[in-house]
């Protein structure tokens, strides 16, 4: 398996070709996925039933009410703060790679970067928004 | 040798996907099996004994068992959504061992940004979850869905973050790189220098996987399978293997990147072109502390789990980030 998988050598695949190819073994996987679905629907038995067999769990009792209409999403500011930080993630990672030829630079640049974000966690863990309800 | 033939693009491409899917269903197997023998020892059972020698072939039992099973669907479901659920959940499973180096030169794509590849396909993953539990229209799946949305975002955030010191100290996004810095004997591993990251991205990982201490997706005792509980036959077991082969996956991210990957112990025990056995091996073992962390750790309550996530793994792994800032400018010898 491990000799199957020898690489060529980097630089003789292009850089796009080889996003190409992660495009294209998504694509292969969803076909692979598929596939097996729809070979499962042929294979497996396929009865009409009465008409509650298609009806909801509902740990035996029929269903009440509709799960579609309006709920109060709980975590709208945990969704808020993901957003931040994943951005923030963003600019770190670039800063990261480099770290090592940025000196003091860096280190301080990145201080101001991450206390200012810092800042704003604690602000909001004080508000009480980081409180579950 | 004739290898040459496999070195041609279009040829080594099939067979990596062919390896990839050989390695994701198997994976997915073993697992279950493992599991089951695991928790029945660890319950001083014997666990599946019956199928096969020692209940190896259980699993292939298994299979062609959910394979002839009546495939529903609530009759109220979004159809298209419900049945993409799946795929959206493998897709990650699948995906993410393009980039993971297996032994030395056996890779399949080099991407040059693998890490960030890797957060964006497990992100992919909590989409699959929230597919599955609204597409439904069920309670039940509705509840997992939204807790599960709550967990997948909280804990990718310090999923991300601790992931920040391994790539300052290696200096690339590329897990071949990564593997490369890792050389030379189990001190150079970066489990030691980044010990709290470490702990923070098992977690962090464990909640990903949404093995049990954070299995409120799920939630069996509860909310009876949450997102999952509509499913059956095939399509269930499509979520199921993606599950555990995404639990055998975040296992093998971690080992890249804190336990130097394919790289042996000592450099005396240098297997060449053999050192996936390093791999393996680091692999199950662990994969084992996942499943012997789900038969000792109860559920987490979601107040609970938010609190670790945002109070105690985002602080830590901030910290962190500063420690090893300080030490790299400080001691640019060590490190």
């Amino acid at each position: 398996m491990a000799l199957a998988l020898l690489q060529a050598g980097a630089q003789e695949i292009g850089y796009g070709t080889l996003y190409i190819y992660v495009g294209l073994f998504l694509l292969m996987v969803v076909g692979f996925v598929a596939t097996t679905l729809v070979l499962a629907r042929l294979i497996a038995p396929s009865r009409r039933g009465a008409k509650v067999k298609r009806a909801n769990y509902e740990t035996g009792e029929m269903t009440v009410t509709d799960p579609w209409r309006p709920f109060p999403v709980r975590y709208y500011v945990f969704a808020l703060l993901f957003l931040i930080f994943d951005v923030e993630a963003a600019f770190l990672y670039p800063w990261a790679v480099i770290y090592r030829d940025l000196g003091l630079y860096g280190f301080v640049e990145m201080i101001i970067f991450v206390l200012i974000l810092g800042v704003g966690l604690a602000y909001a863990w004080k508000k009480g928004a980081l409180k579950w309800v | 040798m004739s290898l040459d033939i496999l070195n041609q693009e279009p040829i080594r491409f099939l067979l990596s996907f062919g390896v990839v899917l050989f390695l994701v269903l198997n994976l997915a197997a073993i697992f279950t099996m493992a599991e089951r023998k695991v928790s029945a020892y660890i319950h001083l059972r014997f666990g599946p004994n019956r199928v096969g020698p020692r209940g190896l072939l259980q699993p292939a039992a298994d299979v062609f068992k959910l394979f002839t099973k009546e495939n529903l669907a609530p009759s109220r479901a979004d159809i298209w959504v419900f049945l993409a659920a799946p795929i959206a959940m493998f897709l990650p499973a699948a995906l993410v061992w393009l980039v993971v180096p297996f032994a030395p030169n056996a890779v399949i794509a080099d991407l040059n940004v693998a890490i960030v590849f890797f957060i964006a396909m497990t992100s992919i993953g909590a989409l699959g979850l929230i597919m599955a539990g609204y597409g439904s229209r069920s309670s039940f799946s509705l509840l997992g869905a939204l807790r599960g949305a709550a967990q997948m975002i909280s804990y990718e955030v310090p999923l991300i973050l601790s992931l920040l010191g391994v790539i300052m100290l290696s200096g690339s996004l590329s897990l071949v790189d990564v593997v490369n810095a890792q050389a030379g004997g189990f001190w150079h591993w970066y489990f030691l220098p980044q010990l709290p990251m470490f702990v923070v991205f098992y977690i962090a990982g464990l909640a990903e996987a949404r093995r049990v201490p954070f299995d409120l997706p799920e939630g069996e005792s509860e909310i009876v399978g949450g997102f999952m509980v509509e499913y059956s036959g095939m399509t269930w077991a499509l979520i199921q293997a993606a599950e555990f082969a995404s639990m055998g996956l975040i296992s093998a991210i971690t080992v890249t990147l804190f336990f130097g990957g394919w790289q042996p112990p000592f450099e005396f025990l240098d297997l060449g072109n053999f050192n996936w056995f390093w791999f393996g091996l680091k692999t199950s073992i662990l994969v084992f502390t996942f499943q012997w962390v789900r038969w000792s750790l109860p559920r987490l309550r979601m107040d609970q789990l938010m609190d670790l996530g945002w109070k105690i793994l985002v602080p830590a792994s901030l910290i962190w980030l500063f420690v090893t800032a300080g030490a790299m400018l400080l001691l640019p010898s060590v490190f």
